[in-house]
C-alpha cells in the first residue's frame, strides 16, 4: 500500500497536531486573572532570588545606632530592632518561606502519589490497608499536633533545621487528602477501555503505570501542588508567628509579623511587620489563583 | 464473500465459566457469584465470523474478554491453534497477546488523551520489539492506519482532533498493528451513527479478507451481527442458547428465545403482516439463576422438565446447536 516511504517529517508539518498540554496552555492564556496571578508570583520569585545580590547589606549586620529607623533612602523599608535592614531580612525571609513552601508541597506530592497510586492500582487488600492508615493519619488533628511536636523539639533541633522540620511536618500531616483523590482518579482510569487495551497489548506494568496512568494524573498533581503549597506557606508563616516554626535569626516571614505581638511596634513601627504581613497575602492569593487557572486549564469541565 | 479457509478450527471453546464474586456485607461470610459467563462452548474457524448477540447483562463482553484472557477463565479450556490458553502466565501470555486482539466499544474511552496516533497505535510494536523507533517505526505505522482508511499526516494528532467514526478506525489500527489472527470485536459499532457504523463494518470485512482474521463479533443489533457474521450465537443468562449458520438461524430458530428476539426485528412493509412471539417478564438475576433451564421462567413452552432439568447443549440439526429440552418439537 506504501511504497517505500522515507521519513517523512513533513508529516509532522501537515499533520496540525494539536496535544492536551497545548490545548491547556491555550485555555490558560485566556484566563486573565489566572495569567495574572502567575505574572504576581513570578515577580515575588524573582524578587527574593535575586533581590538580595543587590542589597548592600548583610543578613546577620547589626547596628544597634541604627535601630527602629523608619523607611529612608538608605534603609528602604526601615530597620528593625537590633538595626537590620528589613528589605534584606523580608527577601531572605520569602526565600525560606516559599521552599518551605515548596517542599512541604513535594513531600506531600511524593507520599500522596506513591501510597494514592499503590493503593488504587493494585486494589485489594493492599488498597485497603493503605487506605485505612490514610484516614488514621487523616484523623490526626493537625494544629495541635504540629504545635505540640514543634514545640516538645523546640530546643533540639537549631534554628535552620527547624525550617525541615516544618516542612516535613506539613508535609507528612497532609497527604492523606491528596492520596485519596490519586487512588479515586486511579480506579476510575483502570476501568477505562484504554487500560484494558493496554493489558491485552501485552504492555508491561510498568508502562502501563507510568506511561498511561501517571500522566492522566499528572494535571491532578500539578494543581494540588501548587495550592499545597499555598496552604503550607499559610501554615508556616502561622507557626512561625507563633514562635514555633522557624526561629529567629532565621528569618521568615512568619516570624518577622510575628513583631507585631509587641504592642509598641505594632503601633509605630508598622514597616516591620507590614511588608512580610503583606508578601504572605500576595504570594498566597497569587498561586492560589494560578492554581485555579491551572484547575480550569486542565480540566475546563470542572469549570463553573 | 466465499471463505475458503473455513476447515481449519483455530478456536476452540470448551465449557468455560466466569463467576464474580459478589461481595456481601462484612459479617455474612456466605459466597455468592455472578455467573457472567457459564458454561459456554464453541468453535471458531479460520477467516470466520462468529456472530454473538443477547440482550446486556447476558455475558457476550466477558465471555469475548475471558477469551483474550482480560479475564482468567473460572473453568474450562480455550484451545487456541491446539494449545489450551486458559492458564497461561508470564512471557507465554505476552506472546499470545500478539496473536489475539480485542477491538472495544467506546471510540472515546478506548483511545489515551494524552498519546497522539502514531503512539496508540505503535507503543506495542515497540513493546513486542517487532519494529525499532526511527524510520522504520513511522512507516510501519503509516501502512497500518493507512489500511484502517486514516492519513499519513493523522499519526501526530491527538484522539480529541477525531470524530468518533475515525477514533474508531484508530482502535482497529492498534489491534492490526500486532499482526494478530484473531480479533474480538466489543460491540465495534454501537456507539457509532448509522450512517458510520456500515464503514466501519465494511472496513472490517476488508481487513478480514485481506489478513484473514477470524473475529468474534459481540453485538446486541441483530442487523448488524446479520451483516458480517458467518455463523450467529445467542445468549441468554451467560449461556449459548442457539448457534447455528447465519441463514439457518434466520429462517428457522429453535429456541424460543431466538423467536422472541428475531420476532421483534422490525419489518420495514406496513403491510407484511408478522408472527409475533411473546416472552414474559424480566430476565431474572444472574447470581439466583433459575434452576432447570434458565429460560423457563420467561419461555411460553415451559413444561415441568423445564424447572428442574438443565437442558444440554446439543446439535440438533447438522451444526445447528440448541440449548433447550424441546428444540425441534415446538
Amino acid at each position: 500500500m506504501t511504497e517505500n516511504k522515507a521519513v517523512d517529517t513533513s508529516i509532522k508539518k501537515k499533520s496540525m497536531a494539536v496535544g492536551p498540554w497545548r490545548l491547556a496552555w491555550d485555555r490558560f492564556r485566556k484566563n486573565k486573572v489566572a495569567v495574572s496571578g502567575a505574572a504576581i508570583f513570578i515577580i515575588i520569585l524573582l524578587f527574593v532570588t535575586f533581590g538580595p545580590l543587590f542589597s548592600p547589606f548583610e543578613m546577620s549586620q547589626f547596628d544597634l545606632a541604627e535601630k527602629n529607623l523608619a523607611p529612608s533612602a538608605k534603609h528602604l523599608l526601615g530597620t528593625d530592632e537590633q538595626g537590620r535592614d528589613v528589605l534584606l531580612r523580608l527577601m531572605l525571609g520569602g526565600r525560606i518561606s516559599l521552599r518551605v513552601g515548596v517542599m512541604a508541597a513535594g513531600v506531600t506530592i511524593i507520599l500522596g502519589s506513591i501510597v494514592g497510586g499503590i493503593a488504587g492500582y493494585y486494589g485489594g487488600w493492599v488498597d485497603n490497608l493503605l487506605m485505612r492508615f490514610a484516614e488514621i493519619v487523616y484523623s490526626i488533628p493537625f494544629t495541635p499536633t504540629v504545635i505540640s511536636i514543634s514545640a516538645a523539639l523546640m530546643f533540639r533541633v537549631s534554628s535552620e533545621n527547624k525550617m525541615y522540620l516544618v516542612m516535613f511536618l506539613i508535609g507528612i500531616l497532609s497527604w492523606p487528602s491528596l492520596a485519596r483523590i490519586i487512588r479515586g482518579q486511579i480506579l476510575s482510569l483502570r476501568e477505562q477501555e484504554f487500560m484494558q487495551a493496554t493489558e491485552a497489548l501485552g504492555l508491561s506494568d510498568f508502562s502501563r503505570i507510568a506511561r498511561h496512568l501517571l500522566p492522566n494524573t499528572l494535571a491532578y498533581i500539578i494543581v494540588s501542588a501548587t495550592l499545597g503549597m499555598a496552604s503550607a506557606i499559610l501554615t508556616e508563616a502561622g507557626l512561625s508567628f507563633l514562635g514555633l516554626g522557624v526561629t529567629p535569626p532565621t528569618p521568615t516571614w512568619g516570624n518577622m509579623v510575628e513583631r507585631a505581638r509587641n504592642q509598641r511596634v505594632f503601633t509605630r513601627y508598622q514597616w516591620m511587620w507590614m511588608p512580610p504581613g503583606i508578601m504572605i497575602m500576595l504570594t498566597v492569593v497569587s498561586i492560589n489563583l494560578l492554581g485555579e487557572g491551572l484547575r480550569d486549564a486542565f480540566d475546563p469541565k470542572e469549570s463553573r | 464473500m466465499e471463505k475458503n479457509m473455513k476447515n481449519e478450527i483455530i478456536l476452540e471453546v470448551d465449557k468455560i465459566k466466569k463467576y464474580f464474586e459478589v461481595k456481601k456485607s462484612f459479617l455474612d461470610s456466605g459466597k455468592s457469584f455472578v455467573k457472567a459467563v457459564d458454561d459456554v462452548s464453541f468453535k471458531l474457524h479460520k477467516g470466520e465470523t462468529l456472530g454473538l448477540v443477547g440482550e446486556s447483562g447476558c455475558g457476550k463482553s466477558t465471555l469475548g474478554r475471558t477469551i483474550v484472557r482480560l479475564y482468567q477463565p473460572t473453568d474450562g479450556s480455550i484451545i487456541y491453534k491446539g494449545e489450551d490458553i486458559a492458564k497461561f502466565k508470564g512471557q507465554k501470555l505476552k506472546n499470545l497477546r500478539k496473536d489475539m486482539q480485542i477491538i472495544f466499544q467506546d471510540p472515546y474511552s478506548s483511545l489515551n488523551p494524552r498519546m497522539n496516533v502514531s503512539t496508540i497505535v505503535g507503543e506495542a510494536m515497540l513493546a513486542h520489539g517487532i519494529v525499532k523507533k526511527g524510520k522504520e517505526f513511522q512507516e510501519k505505522v503509516v501502512e497500518v492506519i493507512e489500511r484502517c482508511g486514516l492519513s499519513d499526516y493523522h499519526i501526530y494528532r491527538y484522539p480529541h482532533q477525531f470524530s468518533g467514526g475515525q477514533r474508531q478506525r484508530i482502535g482497529i489500527a492498534r489491534a492490526l498493528a500486532l499482526n494478530p489472527d484473531f480479533i474480538v470485536a466489543d460491540e465495534p459499532v454501537s456507539a457509532l451513527d448509522v450512517s458510520i457504523q456500515s464503514q466501519i463494518l465494511n472496513l472490517m470485512m476488508d481487513l478480514q479478507e485481506e489478513m484473514g482474521l477470524s473475529y468474534l463479533f459481540i453485538s446486541h443489533d441483530l442487523s448488524v451481527v446479520k451483516h458480517i457474521s458467518d455463523r450467529i450465537g445467542v445468549m441468554y443468562l451467560g449461556s449459548i442458547v442457539e448457534l447455528a449458520n447465519k441463514k439457518e438461524l434466520y429462517d428457522d430458530p429453535l429456541h424460543p428465545y431466538t423467536r422472541a428476539l428475531l420476532s421483534a426485528i422490525p419489518v420495514a412493509d406496513p403491510t407484511k403482516k408478522k408472527e409475533m412471539h411473546a416472552i414474559i417478564g424480566e430476565i431474572p438475576s444472574n447470581v439466583n439463576t433459575p434452576p432447570g433451564c434458565k429460560f423457563h421462567t420467561r419461555c411460553v413452552y415451559a413444561k415441568d422438565i423445564c424447572k428442574e432439568v438443565v437442558p444440554e447443549y446439543r446439535e440438533v440439526k447438522p451444526d445447528h446447536f440448541v440449548t433447550c429440552h424441546f428444540a425441534g418439537e415446538i
